[in-house]
Parts: structure tokens; sequence; C-alpha cells
């Protein structure tokens, strides 16, 4: 008999500037990752809503990671260390309402750091796949 | 058990509308039980000796109203302040949102107010009078004639049990003593919860927040939510106005609610106050001040005017969003 393993479903915001560059080059370096992997761009990582995360979520999502360039790297100078302070309080805040924190993650991943973005991303699915489906956050209605 | 009378207020109202100091008082009016107070705006002299209420249910925190009557009244708006709410009003001056000019603020001392629906778990419904004796509360109920006398320490609101601050931070003219800021013990509720594992942290939300009907009382009466425009009302988002219809839209509404405010909650308690189905929302918000204490410093909303929050604020040497948890996981 056959069992059906759980496909997790990741969604990863990355910056225009630099981690998506990153996922770039990942891919022109033949690095492996997994394709549970969905990649949202975004201007800035600070363009990230805490509303676009819960979204994911509802929308199916088992984790969701942001990534965005180095501290002090943004490309309008600031934008990520908002994003730090920002989903600081959040995480700890959808840690606090017991959704477990495994789900949510940020990483910088810089243009040049294709390698640390295959690594990154295997490492997140795998922990996600570890935890299994997302219940917590789930709106049935939106399942496929 | 206020210790200023609501004489002494009426009288000062009355004579600062009848000098032209003020052209409209801000204030707590009756309702139809002595139990439920009105946000009144007051013109007339009349009106205010009739109507102008001062008693332990006068929990409305008056600073959000000053947003949308400021603009339309000629003149000066006199508003009663609790010290609570002088924070409030401190922080809606920070973020421009209505002319201090325009406002006669006077400090009214506050020695907590009374929660009906503690009041009435304890007496049943019925209630038709409520008298102060003492350290009690004296209830006289429709259908017995005997009275039920309740301490009032017992039927506190939520946030006055947890009282922060007696000291008003803003004001124009104070009545009574300047109080102190009072070292509460208003997160142990918060770190009890953090003590437990995330499925109870889970079980313990599913049950509080299941009961949201989404009437977005704690939305309306915020005085941190000013926003013309709410998330909430987009009628593209398929959340408003509408009972949650599911766990997770019960759950995104109040995360989001209280993280709309972080950083800029005063901690007023109003949320809690108004929720009908008493759910225990300030301890979200807490949990966001707790939080943003830890990781960014002591900061208090509204202490004084023109403090920046610290989610529109950074330094180049923040916590990792990761580091959160570990620093947590290795102190437990
Ligand atoms: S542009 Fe990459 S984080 Fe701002």
């Amino acid at each position: 008999m056959q069992v059906n393993e759980h496909k997790p479903l990741i969604v990863a915001f990355c910056c225009n500037w630099c981690s998506y560059a990153g996922a770039d080059l990942a891919g022109n370096n033949r690095l492996n990752y997994p394709a549970d992997v969905k990649i949202i761009r975004v201007p800035c990582s600070c363009r990230v809503n805490p509303m676009f995360i819960l979204r994911a979520f509802q929308r199916g999502a088992d984790g969701v990671i942001i990534c965005g360039c180095h501290p002090g790297d943004c490309h309008y100078t600031s934008g990520n260390y908002y994003t730090r302070r920002r989903m600081a309080a959040l995480f700890s805040m959808l840690d606090f309402l017991g959704i477990e924190k495994e789900r949510t993650r940020v990483e910088w991943v810089s243009a040049a750091e294709g390698a640390k973005f295959a690594a990154t991303m295997n490492d997140f699915v795998e922990k996600v796949t570890a935890l299994g489906e997302n219940k917590r956050l789930e709106d049935l209605r939106c399942k496929r | 058990m206020q210790k200023i009378t609501q004489d002494k207020l009426l009288e000062k109202a009355v004579s600062l509308l009848s000098n032209g100091t003020v052209s409209a008082v801000l204030g707590w009016s009756k309702g139809e039980f002595s139990y439920d107070v009105t946000p009144k705006m007051f013109k007339t002299e009349d009106d205010l000796k009739e109507n102008f209420i001062w008693n332990d249910f006068c929990g409305v925190n008056f600073s959000k109203y000053l947003v949308s009557k400021t603009d339309r009244f000629e003149g000066k708006i006199l508003v009663f302040l609790k010290p609570c709410d002088t924070y409030s009003f401190n922080q809606l001056l920070t973020e421009h949102r209505f002319d201090r000019e325009k406002v006669y603020a006077i400090g009214v001392p506050c020695e907590g107010m009374v929660d009906v629906s503690k009041l009435k778990a304890k007496t049943g419904e019925g209630i038709s009078e409520i008298k102060e004796d003492g350290e009690n509360l004296k209830v006289t109920k429709i259908y017995e004639d005997n009275q039920v006398a309740v301490p009032f320490k017992d039927v506190l609101l939520e946030r006055c049990i947890n009282c922060k601050s007696k000291k008003h931070v803003a004001y124009d003219e104070l009545m009574g003593d300047e109080g102190e800021v009072i070292d509460s013990n208003r997160f142990d509720e918060v770190a009890k919860l953090e003590a437990l594992t995330p499925d109870e942290r889970f079980a313990f939300w599913q049950n509080e927040l299941s009961r949201c009907i989404r009437c977005n009382a704690c939305r309306d009466a915020c005085p941190a939510c000013t926003c013309e425009k709410c998330v909430f009302d987009n009628p593209a988002s398929g959340v408003e106005n509408k009972a949650p219809a599911n766990s997770f839209e019960e759950k995104m509404f109040h995360i989001i609610r209280a993280y709309h405010v972080a950083g800029r909650c005063t901690d007023c308690g109003e949320c809690s106050r108004v929720c009908p189905q008493n759910i225990p929302l300030h301890l979200l918000n807490r949990k966001f001040i707790k939080d943003i204490n830890e990781f960014y410093g002591e900061y208090q909303a509204g202490a004084e005017v023109g403090s920046r929050a610290p989610l529109v604020d950074y330094t180049t040497e923040d916590l990792e969003p990761g580091e959160v948890f570990d620093r947590r996981d290795t102190d437990a």
C-alpha cells in the first residue's frame, strides 16, 4: 500500500535585490532545493505586511520564510532593520498563540549566497515537513 | 469608590461652560441604569446638571472622541481624563490626531472602575440601584427587597486590578492630588501563558477567541485605532464586518488588531472592557508590550508626547527574529 506522504507548501518572500538574486544563483549553480518552496518576489523584505504571512497560511502554506539583504545592505538602506523588528514581534505573537515557531523564519541571503539559499531552504523544508500540516492557522475552505 | 465627588466635577464643568472657556463638555452621562454610563457631548448647563454623572462605572476613555469632535467644534472642548486616559491622550497628540489647542483637559483621580459583568456575576441580573458604602457597593435588585453588599475590590475591571499609573501625564488642570506611576504586576498573566506548552497556549486561545462575534467593539473603542480607513472595513478583504467563519478568521482578526497597535498601545484596557464576550484582549496587547520592553528596552507609549514608537524605529544591533526564541528557550 502506498502511504501518502505530506508534501509541505512553503512560501518564501524574497527581496528583489539580494535574496531573489541569491535564489537565481542557486539555480544557475544547479544546487538542489525542494520544489515545495514557492518564491514570491517583493521589492524589499520590509514590503512584507503581517497580513501577507497570515494570508499565506490561510491559503495552505505550511511554513513562511522571509529572505532579505543582510542588515546594513538593504537596497533602501534601512528596510530590513524594520523587517527585523516587525517580524520579531509578529513571530513571538504567533508563538504566544500556540502556532509552532518553526513555521516562520527570517533569513538574510545576499545575491552572492546561492549556496546559503539552497541550504536554508533545505533546512527549513525539513523542519516544516517534520511538523506536518499546518492545522492551527488553516482555512479549510482554501484547501486544495 | 471615587475620591472626588460628582458635584465637584459638575461644578467645574458648569463654571467653565458658563464663562465661555469651553464651548462643550465631553463627559459621562446617565444611561438607563446607574451602571450603564454613556459618553456625551454636553452643550448646555441644563443638560449637564441633569445628566452628567461620575461614579464607579465611568470607565470610558475619552481620548479617542477628541479625534472626531475637535474638528467639528468652534472653541474648546472640556474633557475629563483619568490617569490611564492621559497616556492615550499623549499618544494621539504624538500622532497628530487632534489639535491640542482645542482641548481643555482636566485630570481626575481614579480609584479603579467597576466591571459590570463581574458585578452581575456576583449579584445576578435585575440590578435596579447601586450605592457606594465604604469599601462595598450596595446593590438593590428589582426582585428582592434585601440589598447585597459586594466588595469594590472584587469587581474591578481587569485593567484596574493591575493599574499601571495613578499619575496624569497630561492635563491643563488637575483636580485632586498628583498620583504616582505604580510598579504593577501587569505582565504576570502573560508570563504565565508563556510558560505553558504551545499546545496548551493554542487551546487557551482557541477557547477564548472562538467566542468572538466580530462586533468590532475592541477596534472601535481603542484609542490607538484611529485610521480613517481600516483594513477590516475593506470589502475586498473577505473579512469585512462578519462573524469569523473559522478558527483562522478568529485568530487573524485578533493578531492583526493587536499588531496594528503594537508599540503604540498604552495598555489602557478599553478593548477588554468593551468586549461583550469577555475575551481577555489586553493580554495580546500586553504580550507585544512585554516583548518590546524586553527586546528594545522599556517603553511606555504615551508617557511623553513625541516619543518614537519602537516598531517604527531600529538600531543596527537589534535581535534577530530567530534569537527571540533561542533566548526564551535557554532562559526556561
Ligand atoms: S532590498 Fe533587500 S531587504 Fe531591503
